[in-house]
């Protein structure tokens, strides 16, 4: 399945945003708007005329009956979307931009993998970046997603902060932060970061100061050696900072989490690199080693980039035994079981987001199915000779 | 794609340096070498000879290895140096808790006349060789005032037993003391168990008093080790472990072996008469060099080469029994592979440097003297009183602690610095021993290559460094006791 995250709106009218967009929250047309961001999610007549009873001045009509004239008299602000929107459901936010006549969806309450991209901007350029940077002025992004906040569900258990760099633009990430402690103290907040701005005391200790309970920053270190992770992520220098941006998180006693992204330059030394890090960082508080997303730069760089999974099971099987045997929380993303030595299975989890997840025909007589993470669906997906059912026994 | 630089591009420019390490020569053409903290990595002379002159260069190898290794950093990095301070704190941790170890002697009297031990006393009148009240209310003052947050009471003798009614009193006060004080308290009697009864089992389980006891082998090498009227040590002592066991619980009882020249060619039963009494490990120790050894100073290197095969057969009879499933520890081992493969603290008072006298322990006689050790009592009562520190009756802590003998003694004995320990490679998971180098050669530094201690300690890590290199069953066995 992939979802259709962002996309052209058919028709819209109103909505007129200060910068570039107007954030709202979809309702149930027989429920009273409670703020005004709330907008009456529409998919058939009887919907329509219940949104002018409930009082709504919002609304989105989704694979509807999205008549522009008829709603004009009663909606101010109005967007109608393809069925490629059909997902969207109660409690879900999205980004209106009228001017672009697009629309984004920024927050789906039903699912577990909902994700803001913070900007654009990153002083990495990662060989596999999932999400090219753009050296652009993005700043409106996190107003955007201040905005957001407000509306998500107090329930939901975790969301993840990605980028670019968030930290780049460090006081106003803070300040998002700060948003999420005292709006959604109960949800987990996992900040993908490559580190390096902790490597100053000054952010170090303004991010222990935040006193948020559940946040997380997940921060890559791709070697062992420095050369290696400088080279994996475009920067000079990189390696020292992000170790010693690690170094003080910890120091502070912030959770930690480091990914290692595999692929042709880091899976081959990957037994080495654990064993580094069970050595050297045995107090970071989950590792996560993580099959590549085949989009993005992977893509440029396939031929520098590509392993087949296979020709590195074992020394993945003997990094995840080192890790573990040193009493080390360690996952294994993105990999299907059966590239994977079934010593690793039980770290094998089920990671690719709801929105871009899916498995192949071969799938449908293994047994280990139900536990197995699958394949992304986005980019242009590689897949590994050894891709084949197993079989119950 | 010219918007990636290649591989070459990120070999820094700034210079390689080199970070403190240690090594050793292990046959003509290999190298042992160890880094800041303990981690080994074995170079060839070749690969030697080119880091020191730093003949190195990123994508041949040895830059990578020494690099994760933290053998060398780049001039102006500061990450390696950073890695190294912070797992060197983590090591000395066991500092910050000085003096977490407290023996009380609360009577020299024995009804066993073992021929080892140099200080019981085989007397009925209790007048002169048991603790007073008065002492140990002082001890207990002195005890209380050490930093620690947790200290452990342990009650020494001759056999304590004899004079349990003073261990209750100590047990009581040290209570109603430590309860004002915020310091968590732990007691321990160590006891041959011949003397157990109902009474002293019920006391023990109402106050968390747990049992150390001795167990040689098996009950004739015991017997023979440990002499009584009516030649049941051994029973005894197995009946007592049984006992306690049952009444306090099965992880309430440990024992300690005393090595002799007739258990050298008995390992496998020695450890056979452990697992038969439900025990979880042994400690193959020593020989003591703390009775003959030391009035004819003759305590020689021979001694240690064959204690060091009994080591390896026990070691080898243990390990076989892990891998068929049967989880049994051999503790020295596992306290030597805690060092090697993590940076817990461990301040083991044998093993540690700064030494463990004092810092680490301080034991109260039954007269009132205070000693650095137990060992520097057991020379106080062969006439050399190098480690008395003073007496209770005007001591505190601080003056005993601070006291500049002791001072003296623990700096002079630094293996960070003394001769031959400051260079060797087996430092980060040594200690200083300076109570058993004044016994044995008359000076608490002592000259290493005739240090039996010294001969031990690289015999046991060498063991240990075949075994998680070459044999890959042991290790994950010994990986796993590492992170115990």
């Amino acid at each position: 399945m992939t979802l259709t995250l962002r996309g052209p709106s058919k028709s819209i009218r109103g909505f007129e945003a200060e910068v570039v967009s107007r954030v709202v929250r979809l309702r149930s047309p027989s429920t009273s708007p409670q703020r005004e961001a709330d907008a009456a999610l529409i998919r058939s007549s009887s919907d329509f005329d219940e949104a002018i009873a409930s009082g709504f001045r919002n609304a989105i009509c989704v694979d509807g009956p999205c008549d522009m004239s008829e709603s004009e008299n009663y909606f101010p602000n109005y967007a109608s979307l393809d069925s490629r929107f059909d997902y969207l459901g109660e409690g879900d936010v999205l980004a209106v931009e009228a001017s672009g006549k697009r629309v984004r969806t920024l927050y789906r309450r039903a699912s577990k993998h909902n994700s803001f991209l913070t900007t654009e901007r990153c002083n990495h350029n990662c060989l596999m970046c999932s999400q090219p940077p753009r050296d652009i002025d993005d700043a409106w992004i996190l107003k955007e997603i201040r905005d957001a906040l407000t509306l998500v569900d107090p329930t939901t258990t975790a969301f993840t902060f990605s980028g670019g760099e968030p930290l780049l633009n460090g006081e106003a990430f803070f300040d998002l932060l700060t948003d999420c402690r005292d709006l959604l103290p109960n949800t987990s907040i996992h900040v993908l970061t490559n580190g390096r701005a902790f490597a100053s005391s000054e952010v170090t200790k303004s991010w222990a100061g935040l006193n948020h309970p559940r946040l997380m920053a997940g921060i890559p270190i791709y070697s062992a050696v420095d050369h290696i992770h400088d080279y994996v992520v475009q920067a000079h220098g990189a390696f020292d900072e992000t170790v010693l941006g690690v170094l003080k998180l910890k120091d502070r006693g912030q959770r930690v989490e480091i990914r290692v992204v595999l692929h042709a330059i880091t899976a081959p030394r990957i037994a080495e690199t654990c064993r580094w890090l069970a050595r050297n960082l045995p107090f970071v508080d989950h590792i996560a080693l993580m099959g590549l997303e085949h989009t993005g730069f992977a893509i440029a760089n396939d031929d520098l980039l590509w392993i087949d999974p296979v020709d590195y099971r074992d020394s993945l099987a003997e990094a995840v035994g080192v890790l573990a045997s040193s009493g080390m929380h360690v996952s294994v993303y993105n990999l299907t079981r059966c590239v994977l030595a079934p010593s690793v299975w039980p770290y094998a989890v089920q990671s690719i987001s709801d929105w871009k997840n899916g498995y192949l025909k071969e799938c449908e007589q293994c047994s280990e199915k139900p536990m197995c993470s699958g394949f992304f669906t986005s980019g242009r997906p590689r897949h590994s000779r050894g891709i084949a059912p197993i079989l119950a026994t | 794609m010219s918007r990636f630089l290649p591989q070459e591009h990120f070999h820094s420019p700034a210079a390689i340096e080199l970070l403190p390490f240690r090594f050793e020569r292990t046959d003509p053409s290999n190298y042992l070498v160890s880094n800041m903290v303990g981690d080994f990595i074995r170079l060839n002379s070749d690969e030697f000879g080119r880091l020191c002159q730093l003949r190195l260069e990123p994508g041949d190898g040895l830059y990578e290895r020494a690099y994760t290794s933290h053998l060398i950093t780049r001039k102006g990095q500061t990450s390696q140096h950073q890695i190294l301070a912070m797992r060197l704190r983590s090591r000395m941790g066991f500092l910050r808790e000085p003096s977490p170890l407290h023996m009380f002697v609360v009577t020299l009297r024995c009804e066993h006349s073992c021929p080892y031990c140099q200080v019981s006393r085989q007397s009925t009148d209790t007048s002169k060789f048991d603790m007073s009240e008065e002492t140990a209310q002082r001890a207990l003052k002195i005890a209380l005032e050490s930093p620690a947050r947790r200290i452990k009471i342990e009650f020494q003798g001759g056999e304590p037993l004899l004079n349990f009614p003073l261990i209750v009193k100590i047990v009581q006060a040290a209570k109603s003391k430590a309860s004002g004080a915020v310091k968590q308290l732990d007691f321990v009697i160590a006891t041959n168990l011949a003397l157990l009864n109902d009474s002293i089992l019920e006391f023990c389980k109402a106050h968390d008093v747990n049992l150390s006891t001795s167990l040689d082998g098996p009950a004739d090498l015991h017997n023979k080790n440990r002499p009584r009227p009516g030649a049941n040590s051994h029973a005894l002592a197995v009946k007592g472990i049984k006992e306690v066991q049952r009444v306090l619980g099965a992880d309430r009882v440990s024992a300690l072996m005393t090595t002799t020249e007739a258990s050298f060619e008995r390992v496998e039963q020695i450890i056979d008469e452990y697992i038969s009494h439900g025990l979880d490990g042994i400690f193959l120790r020593p020989l003591s060099p703390y009775g003959f050894a030391i009035k004819t100073k003759q305590y020689s290197k021979y001694d240690i080469t064959r204690w060091l095969d009994f080591y390896k057969r026990g070691l080898r009879y243990i390990l076989d029994l892990n891998r068929n499933g049967h989880n049994f520890f051999e503790f020295y081992t596992l306290l030597l592979l805690r060092r090697m493969l993590s940076d817990r603290p461990i301040g083991f008072v044998d093993l540690r440097s700064p030494a463990g006298i004092g810092l680490g322990a301080l034991v109260y006689n039954y007269d009132g003297r205070v000693f650095a050790s137990d060992e520097g009592r057991m020379l106080a009562e062969m006439g050399d009183t190098t480690f008395e520190l003073g007496h209770v009756e005007n001591a505190t802590y601080k003056s005993l602690v601070g006291s500049e003998k002791l001072v003296g003694l623990v700096a002079d004995s630094l293996t960070q610095c003394a001769p031959e320990c400051h260079s060797c490679a087996y430092e980060s998971h040594c200690g200083a021993d300076p109570v058993y180098h004044h016994a044995t050669q008359g000076d608490a530094v002592g000259i290493k290559p005739l240090s039996a201690f010294c001969s031990r300690q690289k015999g046991v890590i060498n063991t240990i460094l075949e075994l998680l290199e070459h044999s890959p069953e042991d290790a994950a066995v010994l990986r796993q006791w590492g992170v115990s």
